[in-house]
């Protein structure tokens, strides 16, 4: 046979159709749902009076328009269009009998959080969502990618999906991370390398030391990302780190049905001499804490640096950098350590796990958060939440004076109430930067949980190595 | 779905490179329950100012481009999210037609669910496309579908690729569910199959 990578081995097990041209039909395996881009697609299925085929692969959960204050069970923290997609969520979930969180569950969070930790995400998977973000559970060695809501509704209606076959990256980091150094600046890193459009056509695989020694929740940051630098999903092999963190899980499998799947899943890997039709070599060492300039997540440099000059860039970059410039009322030459912020955001489907509060705890611990400063934390999920309570997380978070929310995308898209005025500037652990995403006029600096908790305490962007 | 016929039409010059999704329609306008309505926020924040007035130096703003069915533009356009709200605005407004040298994965996908055929060209053709967008409203250029070319109003023609598959839904308004169900009985044995060696899915 000849030798695949991984992503080949997903493909192959999953192709249910392929015509003669090369379309295929992929089986899904899980469609997670959410409010914002699934209305419409039920809709689609009533007035074509199609069915769910597959309604106990399928798992909703409200996460983009939940407000995350302690009082979001009121109904006046949300707007009236916010609750009606809500609602029509909670209706279509019942409707079509489909697995459902509701705000009110603990267990509700962003969709990406919520996914692996009740054991819907296992590896060799296809997971598919109306959400860019999907690539997340590629973390698993799973296949996860964001669709549109036309292919949403397709989904539901058929279970598979008309797709051809991407191109194979291989992304490798060699060696091990300095200091202070993260998943997020590993991820950032490398759409620095490839840009926001370098990543299109392909899967990436992430590989190598650096991606061996991340914790389950390094490597979803990694992953989730990939869209960013536009590759429709990323991957990472499963290995004992993987098979731990899935055993137990509410919907993992049990018994001898854990071991026939742990037999299939130990064969997840990229043969040694598979083809890849693009290689790209990173050494850890040289991965610095990053911070993002400008209006697009491929705006990375160390936080050591300055703030870089249009005219050093090149074609259609030194208009576009411009225009960054001038939205970010960011000068040339202006050192990034001593960029003023006015909010701190830590949450989002990127870094909003476990892992990512303790790293900022870690930084957090006694300290406060400087006058004038609005800080929050929103964890991922209802259940992060609860055990960063457990770990005396949340007591450290509001020791230091940040606001300590219930679960939900909350800032990272402003699509609830948490959002920047024009011209705040907020150091964000979320995964985009454009022009608005925070809110209008707002200016995003996208960075590590650590980068971030240590920007709450200056009150600037700072090197988070100074604090450890 | 419409069908995609030969388009004869105005195209707005956008030369900017990395057009994302929140650009082309923010997140506020994300909390709609229909596919319908969306035109008169396409580019929202590019198009209006605080108090809503209109921004005079924004294309679509200009009277030569009002009625635009075309878009020239940078690379990677509709870089972001997976929202099929971008498209659905791009239609709703009336543009069914967007060039540029690269479009993101998902929003190309997106387009031609919606009757909007995303061409990619190289940088040198959409240069050329661009001059000739920026004569505004008298110089209308012509895509066909079918032959697949792009013609400028000077009557210079660049061809370009597109899916086969793709074309024929486009041309044919085909609706894909529809297409996909015919291969019912091939999903069935696939999950029959899958059911005994992945039980656990």
């Amino acid at each position: 046979m000849s030798p695949k990578t991984l992503y080949d081995k997903i493909w192959d097990a999953h192709l249910a159709h392929e015509a003669d041209d090369g379309t295929c039909l992929l089986y899904i395996d899980r469609h997670l749902v959410h409010e914002v881009t699934s209305p419409q697609a039920f809709e689609g299925l009533r007035m074509t009076g199609r069915k769910v085929r597959a309604p106990e692969k399928t798992i909703a959960v409200p996460d983009h328009n939940v407000p995350t204050t302690l009082d979001r069970a009121d109904a006046t923290t949300m707007t009236e269009d916010s609750r009606i997609q809500v609602n029509a969520l909670d209706t279509n979930a019942k409707e079509f009998g489909i697995h459902y969180y509701p705000v009110s569950d603990v267990r509700q969070g962003i969709v990406h959080i919520v996914g692996p930790e009740q054991g819907w995400t296992l590896p060799g998977m296809t997971v598919v969502c109306g959400d860019s973000h999907t690539a997340t559970h590629g973390a698993f060695g799973s296949l996860a990618h964001g669709i549109g809501t036309s292919e949403v509704e397709h989904v539901l209606a058929t279970q598979t999906l008309i797709q051809k076959k991407s191109k194979n990256m291989k992304v490798e980091i060699t060696g091990k991370l300095a200091l202070g150094v993260t998943a997020k600046d590993i991820t950032m890193a490398v759409i620095g390398k490839t840009g926001t459009a370098g990543g299109t056509g392909f899967v990436i695989e992430y590989c190598g030391e650096a991606i061996r020694e991340l914790s389950m929740e390094g490597r979803m940051t990694v992953c989730n990302m990939a869209i960013e630098g536009g590759a429709r999903a990323g991957l990472i092999a499963p290995d004992e780190k993987t098979f731990e963190y899935c055993m137990g899980r509410p919907h993992a499998p049990k018994g001898a049905q854990w071991e026939a799947a742990l037999t299939w899943w130990k064969t997840l890997f990229s043969d040694e001499d598979a083809h890849w039709d693009e290689i790209l070599v990173i050494k850890a060492e040289d991965i610095a804490p990053l911070v993002t300039w400008g209006t697009s997540p491929e705006d990375v440099l160390p936080i050591t640096s300055l703030v870089p000059s249009a005219d050093s860039f090149t074609g259609g970059k030194v208009e576009a950098a411009q225009r960054a410039l001038d939205y970010m009322g960011l000068k040339a030459g202006q050192p990034l350590s001593e960029v003023e912020i006015d909010t701190v955001f830590i949450g989002s489907c990127t870094n909003g796990r476990i892992e990512d509060l303790r790293a900022a705890a870690e930084i957090l611990k006694g300290k406060k958060v400087k006058d004038g400063i609005r800080a929050m934390i929103v964890p991922g999920s209802g259940l992060v939440r609860a055990q960063a309570e457990e770990e005396g997380l949340a007591d450290i978070f509001k020791d230091a004076g940040f606001e300590w929310r219930l679960a939900g995308c909350s800032m990272c898209l402003a699509m609830n109430p948490d959002q920047l005025a024009p011209g705040e500037r907020c150091a964000a652990t979320s995964n985009r930067n454009f022009e608005g995403r925070q809110g209008r006029g707002g200016r995003t600096h996208l960075m590590s949980p650590g980068m971030a908790a240590a920007a709450a305490i200056t009150g600037k962007l700072t090197d988070v190595r100074e604090m450890m | 779905m419409e069908k995609f016929n030969t388009l004869t039409g105005i195209a707005a010059p956008m030369p900017l490179i990395n057009i994302d999704t929140d650009m082309i329609i923010p997140k506020q306008f994300l909390k709609t329950i229909k596919r319908s309505g969306l035109g008169v926020n396409l580019f929202d924040e590019m198009r209006y100012d605080d108090d809503r007035n209109e921004i005079p130096t924004f294309v679509l703003n200009q009277d030569a481009y009002r009625d635009a069915q075309i878009i020239i533009a940078g690379h990677n356009f509709g870089c972001g999210s997976s929202r099929e709200h971008a498209p659905w605005a791009i239609a709703d407004f009336g543009i069914t037609c967007v060039i540029a040298p690269s479009f993101a994965d998902i929003f190309h996908s997106n387009c031609f669910k919606n009757g909007i055929l995303p061409i990619a060209l190289p940088q040198e053709q959409i240069d050329v496309l661009m001059k000739d967008a920026e004569k505004g409203a008298n110089a209308r250029m012509t895509v066909d579908i079918e032959e697949q070319t792009v013609t400028t109003s000077d009557g210079e023609v660049f061809k370009f690729e597109v899916d086969a598959f793709k074309k024929h839904c486009l041309m044919q308004g085909l609706d894909d569910i529809g297409l996909t169900m015919e291969k019912a009985a091939s999903i069935d044995t696939f999950e029959a199959a899958a059911q005994t060696q992945r039980p656990w899915v």
